[in-house]
């Protein structure tokens, strides 16, 4: 090759100057910063930007600069998730610490009934779990479904942290028990709804689905919201 | 691995928007480099660039994001950035440490490289040449683009690159000699 095309070719490997790599990303306003989260399943890295937490994961993140916690007030960035997804993964943020939901509820909350799979994907691609609480989804057969964070195990294990009581869901899934009504209130609930621990036990009433509990005339809670009729 | 850059876009914007960065920043201070003949315009064109790229990956939906051809769609909005700005030439404040670093950038390993000057002088007579010459033969000498690739960014027929780049790369030649002789 031609003395002015090598050195041309040169030219194009001119390095660009120190910084100017963050330089544009903080121009970009996307610098990430990272803290590390400790869980009762292990240490999880969790990354944000300006916009939010953007990432939860086992490996520590290769670019982004180490902070000393976390931020004081969590926003999360789904950004590049679709409509759908970020839908699924805000009302899974609704489900409160110590209680489950099945992928069939979350489904019908966000008006997408039919939607069930598509939502054990989404859950299944949370990229921020822990803080959005894709393991308080369940199957509602009671058995725990799978978790991206670390297996079943993993999974029953926050649940248990969270005081949600695996064991006992599952006892109660075997004998086909899917609400839990209250005598006193007429009132039905899933059984990790706040309401329906405080159930004292003789007052309890156990229906294997929707339809036994609306035709022995009780309603549907309206915080658990256990059925398609209360949240319509 | 560009597929995979474009993957984590839709993944995750910001962390691929800084990949992006990394993969692809030094090429595009390069081009920019080798347009406008100084390190300070470079930088900021570059950086322009980059900040207009993230402001439309915002805008664009995944499959958008799946297409994209990063490389030439990166050299297209800088091409547009140095575009827009070939009428406003103001004096303004040259980083020295930018220029400086530049300046070092040719003492390569291989010991063939270009000394600080001749990488300057060089950029310095890319800059006189008419643009359509000058962003012809930097597309496809600097940055490493085929014919037909610098065509479908530049919006021109190849055999109109093919003569522009021809000319740039005589003009080149001319002033060299020229230099020589005197």
């Amino acid at each position: 090759m031609e003395t002015l095309e090598r050195e041309l070719q040169e030219l194009g490997r001119v390095p660009a100057p120190r910084g100017f790599v963050d330089r544009v990303i903080s121009a970009a306003g996307v610098g990430e910063r990272y803290a590390e989260l400790e869980t009762v399943i292990g240490t999880f890295f969790v990354a944000w930007n300006r916009a939010g937490v953007t990432s939860v994961g086992r490996e520590r993140p290769e670019e982004g600069e180490k902070a000393d916690g976390l931020p004081r007030q969590l926003r999360f960035d789904l950004e590049g998730l679709t409509e759908f997804e970020q839908a699924v993964l805000r009302k899974t943020l609704e489900i409160p610490r110590g209680q489950v939901r099945s992928y069939s509820w979350v489904a019908r909350e966000i008006g997408r009934p039919r939607a069930v799979r598509a939502v054990g994907t989404a859950l299944a691609n949370n990229p921020i779990p822990i803080l959005i609480p894709c393991h308080r989804v369940v199957r509602s057969d009671g058995v725990i479904g799978q978790y991206g964070a670390g297996g079943p195990e993993a999974k029953r294990k926050i649940l248990d942290f969270e005081g949600a009581d695996p064991d006992r869901l599952a006892r109660l899934a075997r004998q086909g028990t899917r609400f839990l009504g209250s005598r006193t209130t007429r009132i039905f609930c899933l059984p990790t709804c706040n309401a329906a621990r405080r159930i004292q036990e003789q007052n309890r009433v156990p229906f294997q689905d929707e339809r036994a509990a609306e035709r022995a005339g009780y309603r549907p809670c309206s915080r658990c919201r256990p059925a398609a009729q209360a949240s319509a | 691995m560009k597929a995979e850059l474009n993957e984590r876009l839709v993944r995750n914007l910001d962390q691929g928007f800084e990949a992006m960065v990394r993969d692809y920043g030094q090429r595009l201070f390069a081009f920019a480099y080798a347009m406008s003949g100084n390190a300070a315009d470079a930088e900021e064109v570059a950086q322009d660039a980059f900040v207009r790229a993230h402001r439309a990956l915002r805008r664009y939906d995944s499959e958008r994001i799946r297409e994209l051809q990063v490389n030439a769609w990166l050299h297209r909005i800088a091409l547009n950035v140095l575009r827009n700005r070939v009428r406003r030439r103001q004096p303004r404040l040259v980083p020295l440490e930018a220029e400086l670093q530049v300046a070092d950038a040719g003492a390569g390993p291989e010991g063939q490289a270009l000394n600080r000057a001749a990488i300057r002088e060089l950029a310095r007579q890319l800059s006189e040449l008419p643009a359509p010459h000058r962003s012809a033969v930097v597309l496809r000498f600097v940055q490493g683009l085929s014919y037909q690739e610098a065509a479908s960014l530049l919006g021109q027929p190849e055999g109109t690159v093919k003569s522009n780049v021809h000319r740039g790369l005589a003009a080149l030649r001319r002033r060299r000699h020229l230099s020589e002789v005197i």
